[in-house]
């Protein structure tokens, strides 16, 4: 039953990831983002993490591809930027780079079908509840949460420096 | 049930395509949202292990990926912003002033 729901989720994100890659306009690019982003919140629900499929929403959804929509608009971009073009310096380098990711994708393909994982555990009905995550957040990894904090704060004040000044 | 083999090949398929669009794509914002679908990519293998071990760990991680990812757009799209002043233009092709 889970199958039925995974596949077509499955295939709808990669789907729209090959889109983000081969739009032709940055625009275009953004709303198949958002939309991956909604098939990803539907396969950590799949997962039973409801707490990250909620974040997963509000965070990229909500706030990161608002923030990409926001610049897009802003900086008015020129015909030339629009258009799809596959980049002319180092094209045979490129090429070959994309050859060995497809080669490792293939690789790594193999190798997972190859290993066998075991059954999955049987999860508890609270597994990934805002309770849960919460609960270990705020003990075992009180560190983590508390450096990501100084990061974002890090974040937002580069954020300000580097939007005001001049580069020469 | 899924098993876990299919939420590894799913998420080894899209961090391929991520660096596929990071590689052939010149416009910055879109080289950007490329690097978004590879965090995204890692966060879906660590939910599916944490699922399959019955452990958090995995979901306290990519709650942190995506605090790392909330700060890397916010300052990556300021620098866009501030090259683009210097030179109106999101080809990264055109951007030579590191070079030596």
């Amino acid at each position: 039953m889970e199958l039925l729901i995974f596949y077509p989720l499955a295939a709808f994100t990669v789907l729209l990831a090959l889109g983000v890659v081969f739009n032709n306009s940055p625009i275009g690019s953004a709303v198949s983002l958002i939309a991956m982003m909604l098939g990803l919140s539907g396969i950590f629900i799949v997962l039973h993490a409801h707490f990250l499929a909620v974040l997963q929403i509000i965070i990229y959804a909500g706030a990161i591809m608002v923030l990409f929509m926001f610049v897009i608009m802003l900086l008015n971009l020129k015909g030339d930027d629009k258009a799809w073009k596959i980049r002319e310096r180092n094209l045979y380098l490129s090429i070959m780079t994309g050859v060995m990711v497809l080669l490792a994708l293939y690789k790594m393909i193999d190798k997972v079908l190859d290993t066998t994982f075991g059954e999955g555990a049987d999860v508890p009905d609270t597994f990934g509840t805002t309770v849960a995550v919460g609960t270990s957040l705020f003990t075992e990894y009180v560190l983590p949460f508390e450096i990501a904090s100084i990061l974002l704060l890090a974040a937002m004040v580069g954020a300000v420096v580097l939007a005001k000044t001049k580069v020469d | 049930m899924v098993p876990l083999s299919h939420y590894l090949i799913l998420s080894a398929t899209l961090f391929s395509i991520g660096v596929l669009g990071v590689l052939i794509r010149r416009n910055a914002i879109v080289v950007f949202m490329c690097v978004e679908i590879m965090l995204n990519a890692v966060n879906i293998s660590l939910i599916a292990f944490d699922r399959h071990l019955n452990q958090h760990d995995g979901q306290i991680f990519s709650f942190m990926v995506m605090a790392v990812a909330a700060a890397e757009v916010s300052v990556g799209l300021a620098i866009i912003i501030a090259l683009f002043r210097n030179r109106p233009t999101v080809n990264l092709d055109e951007f030579n002033l590191m070079k030596w």
